[in-house]
């Protein structure tokens, strides 16, 4: 199966890989997936509590080229954008603009997956920041 | 001396023609082009004296007494259908019963199934660890009702080598039929249809230099005379066992091949298991948690086969092909998302079973290839744990499977 060049590129030079401390201010944590599945993912966002708006992205992916392009290029739309914003990213943008074949829609869903778990971590441990810094 | 890229290391998919194969095939499409079922002229005597030698030379490299016990076909496939469903057909009255293992390629597993909606009962026994089939496991399979053993003879994934002669020693104490395929081990080691009891046998031209396309039949004249029903009906070539005109400049090839296998087989092997463990030695010297697939000291020469934890087969392809041809257990690239299931039945996790990656030698590789592919697959692994959050996990020292998992 040929990947397309986005695939590629993610594959070859992926943005934002690496770790924040998960007990660092601000930071939502998302693992998702399963070793016996092929594909795990761990997507971390890191969010300014003035604002309200995603700072940073990380991630660290096991699995195909595929879905490490997906939670690289996951990481790169969620830089600059708002923890309300980001949680409208769908696994469908991710397939169009990466063009996967049917086979490899599975990663883009997983993406999805740790985007929302990231956001729900997020929330769960800063819950009452987040809400101050809107109310501001 | 340059290298050429891509590296090819992915020999037990399927292997290059050697020259000397083309060399004898191309007069056979052009000048020599007769139908060797042609009885009445020069055209066709011609082709079928160049059908007989093509049968004769690979009888000589599997053991078998008589060339005529061999039976053409299009390749390793067809011959499998062939022997599984033809013996199945011609021996049903007798029994119902199939004993076979959980390694075989798909060709034979998937004809099993058909075999098994039509009634017939399959047993597949599993296999060791070390990737060899336990004889004493066929034993306890067996019934009143079995009429076909098969195992195949070097595993496509692993390359281990099974013990052949106790199976077919076995087979012949239980008077039961054995069919081997022994597509990956025809040409690679040292066959002997006769003294390892083997009733049947599979073999293809591509795996050993060959040509596509052609395959054959090993059919046991005496002691037993095994029958088969053809699944092929037409003019009756190949005594009646498998009709079709025969592609005589593909058996050419084919003899040709084995000819040139059983001739430097000593020779090929001591160099291509060189190379194979120059391989071995540098990556799991320098690449931690890399872990043999198959039992080293059963093993074709020119297989390995490596499970990388923490790292997915087929991302580790993505970060070779520009310049290695390699194979992954992780059938990721087709359609079925499925780990292996040889790596898989040995007992791995299924995380294992989805790191493997085969690399196959052959004739043609060489040294130098062999230190790049070596080098590269270390920068890969290496760049890819950097990025897996299951090294990372296992760094930290958190135990993986302490984890609950969200598949999704």
């Amino acid at each position: 199966m040929a990947y397309s060049d986005k695939v590629v590129d993610h594959y070859n030079n992926p943005r934002n890989v690496g770790s924040f401390s998960k007990d660092t201010l601000g930071v939502g944590t998302g693992l998702v997936g399963a070793p016996e599945c092929g594909d795990v993912m761990k997507l971390q966002i890191k969010v300014n509590l003035e604002t309200g708006v995603i700072e940073d992205a990380k991630f660290k992916t096991f699995g195909c080229g595929s879905a490490i392009a997906s939670s690289s290029l996951a990481t790169e739309w969620l830089k600059g954008k708002t923890v309300d914003e980001a949680a409208k990213i769908k696994n469908t943008d991710i397939v169009n603009e990466l063009k996967l074949p049917p086979v490899k829609i599975h990663c883009s869903v997983l993406a999805e997956d740790a985007i929302k778990a990231a956001l729900a971590d997020y929330k769960d441990k800063h819950g009452s920041e987040a809400t101050t810094a809107a109310s501001k | 001396m340059s290298l050429k890229f891509p590296i090819f290391m992915d020999a037990q998919s399927t292997t290059p023609c050697d020259p000397r194969v083309v060399e004898a095939m191309l007069p056979y499409f052009t000048e020599k082009f007769g139908h060797p079922a042609s009885r009445n002229h020069p055209f066709g005597w011609e082709a079928e004296g160049a059908v007989d030698a093509g049968r004769g030379r690979l009888a000589k490299v599997i053991g078998a007494r008589d060339p005529k016990e061999l039976v053409f076909t299009s390749g390793g496939t067809e011959s499998i259908n062939l022997a599984l469903k033809g013996v199945a057909e011609m021996y049903r009255e007798k029994g119902n019963h199939i004993v076979t293992t959980v390694i075989e390629q798909r060709a034979s597993l998937d004809v099993c199934k058909r075999l098994e909606r039509q009634g017939f009962e399959v047993t597949a026994v599993p296999v060791q660890p070390d990737g060899l089939i336990d004889v004493d496991e066929i034993r306890r399979a067996l019934t009143d009702k079995t009429i076909l053993i098969s195992v195949m003879f070097a595993n496509n994934e692993i390359g281990t080598i099974q013990d052949i002669a106790a199976i077919g020693k076995l087979a012949k104490e239980k008077g039961i039929i054995f069919h081997t395929d022994a597509t990956q081990a025809v040409g690679k080691i040292p066959i002997d249809v006769e003294a390892m009891g083997i009733d049947l046998l599979s073999s293809t031209a591509h795996l050993i230099y060959g040509p596509k396309g052609v395959g054959a039949l090993y059919v046991r004249r005496k002691g037993p005379r095994v029958r088969i029903a053809p699944q092929m009906d037409g003019g009756g070539h190949e005594r009646g066992m498998r009709s079709g005109t025969l592609p005589v400049p593909l058996i050419v090839g084919f003899g040709r091949a084995a000819e040139i296998c059983g001739e430097s087989m000593a020779e090929d092997n001591a160099r291509i298991a060189r190379m194979r463990d120059r391989l071995q030695d540098m990556i799991l010297s320098s690449v931690d948690e890399a872990f043999l697939n198959g039992r080293p000291d059963r093993r074709l020469a020119g297989n390995l086969n490596i499970s990388f934890a923490y790292v997915e087969g087929e991302s580790v392809l993505m970060g070779l092909n520009r310049e290695t041809a390699l194979s992954s257990g992780s059938a990721c690239t087709s359609s079925t998302l499925e780990p292996s299931y040889v790596i898989a039945a040995l007992g791995a996790s299924a995380e294992l079973a989805h790191s493997s990656i085969r690399f196959s030698l052959h004739r043609f590789n060489t040294d130098e290839e062999v230190e790049y592919v070596g080098q590269r697959t270390i920068e890969v692994i290496k760049r890819l744990r950097d990025m897996s959050p299951l090294y990372e996990l296992a760094k930290e020292g958190v135990d993986l499977k302490t984890i609950k998992w969200k598949a999704e």
